[in-house]
């Protein structure tokens, strides 16, 4: 069956919702994806985010697999295509006229008013996958590790997951 | 694209003191390329480094201005940011040559990345190897989240309105647009603009 459509779809919705990053669409991306559409396991979305952030660039780019699992290279492109389609459209929009509303009241209101939101999604994006991700005291510990890491030295985060993939195959590796 | 309208945005940023000479689409497509491929580990830093710096394609103030934006609005700050600059130096095509060369990398990577995953993905090594990665991940958006926190919010209510979001997505399991609707509604509400500051606004 053709998938195309229903990626469209999905991720143009998901597109919208990246307030304040890309982990605040995450509850809503697993509904979607793997509970609606069954394009992929929970597992397997956890992993390709958590590979995602190893990669230069913008770091939801994990979402070109989802599109190629689903619908091949076409998939991916169209996955792309509407998940930095809408909102590249808006910034683009919005920037234009930002200088304008300079004057205008609300503008600050909204700022403000959409900080303490788009963090609570970003740490609600974070809990969905913390369910997935940590299952004990390993996992744990390398959550807590790493932040604790990162706010008292100036390390590269990419390294940190690298790091963190050797842990892990020192800690769940069968013997 | 109507053309006149590009050309006509552009004139002010072509006056001021600080504008480069003409960028090209090309060199603009390029050094975004380059950013895409080489910034590991989040693209904020790599872009200031590249544009600011490197390049003086925008200035300091410029970049801070462009972030705040990017941050405000939905979207990735890293392609949001390739919006903003790709437009201020070229206008929609800039902006398109922009976001391409910064994803295009990252794009390819995954791809490839998503093809082996499904051949070795239940490799013990891998699965191993994924469970630690997978940790990592949520530390880090835990450490993000920290630093936003930090920055911009301020006051105990916009904890409230922090927890609020948290426990409509998690708990109750409201939809996310709701969610942003009702909580982000009752926010901007709550810091909205005194009496003064619309007054200031009218003269």
């Amino acid at each position: 069956m053709n998938q195309i459509p229903a990626l469209v779809r999905v991720f143009a919705y998901l597109s919208i919702l990246t307030v304040g990053g890309g982990m605040a669409a995450f509850p809503e991306m697993k509904i979607l994806t793997v509970e609606v559409h069954k394009w992929l396991t929970f597992p397997q979305l956890i992993h390709l985010y958590s590979v995602g952030q190893m990669a230069p660039g913008p770091n939801m780019m994990m979402i070109a697999v989802i599109g190629q699992w689903a619908g091949g290279m076409l998939g991916a492109v169209a996955v792309l295509i509407a998940f930095f389609g809408p909102t590249a459209l808006l910034a683009f929009v919005v920037a234009r006229l930002w200088k304008k509303l300079e004057k205008w009241p609300w503008r600050t209101s909204i700022q403000q008013g959409l900080a303490p939101v788009s963090i609570g999604l970003l740490l609600a994006g974070c809990f969905t996958m913390a369910k997935g991700a940590i299952f004990g005291v390993e996992t744990a510990a390398i959550a807590v590790g790493v932040l604790l890491i990162l706010q008292r030295y100036k390390v590269n985060p990419a390294l940190l997951v690298v790091g963190s993939a050797v842990l892990g195959v020192f800690s769940f590796m069968p013997k | 694209m109507s053309e006149t309208a590009t050309k006509l945005v552009l004139r002010p940023g072509a006056d001021s003191a600080t504008a480069p000479a003409e960028v090209s689409i090309g060199q603009i497509f390029l050094e975004f390329l380059i950013i895409g491929a080489t910034s590991f580990g989040g693209a904020v830093p790599y872009l200031r480094g590249s544009l600011v710096t490197k390049r003086h394609w925008i200035d300091d103030k410029e970049f801070v201005e462009m972030l705040s934006i990017s941050q405000s609005l939905p979207g990735l700050n890293a392609t949001n940011m390739a919006i903003l600059v790709g437009d201020k130096l070229r206008g929609a095509l800039g902006s398109i040559a922009a976001i391409i060369g910064i994803c295009l990398p990252g794009a390819v990577l995954m791809y490839v990345v998503g093809m082996f995953y499904r051949i070795h993905g239940d490799h013990d090594f891998v699965t191993a190897a994924l469970k630690g990665v997978a940790a990592a991940a949520v530390g880090l958006i835990l450490f993000t989240v920290m630093g936003l926190s930090k920055k911009s919010l301020a006051g105990k209510f916009d904890f409230v309105f922090m927890a609020l979001t948290v426990i409509a997505v998690n708990r109750l399991h409201q939809s996310v647009p709701r969610t942003l609707v009702v909580v982000g509604l009752l926010a901007i509400l709550f810091h909205r603009p005194s009496k003064k500051q619309k007054e200031s606004a009218t003269l």
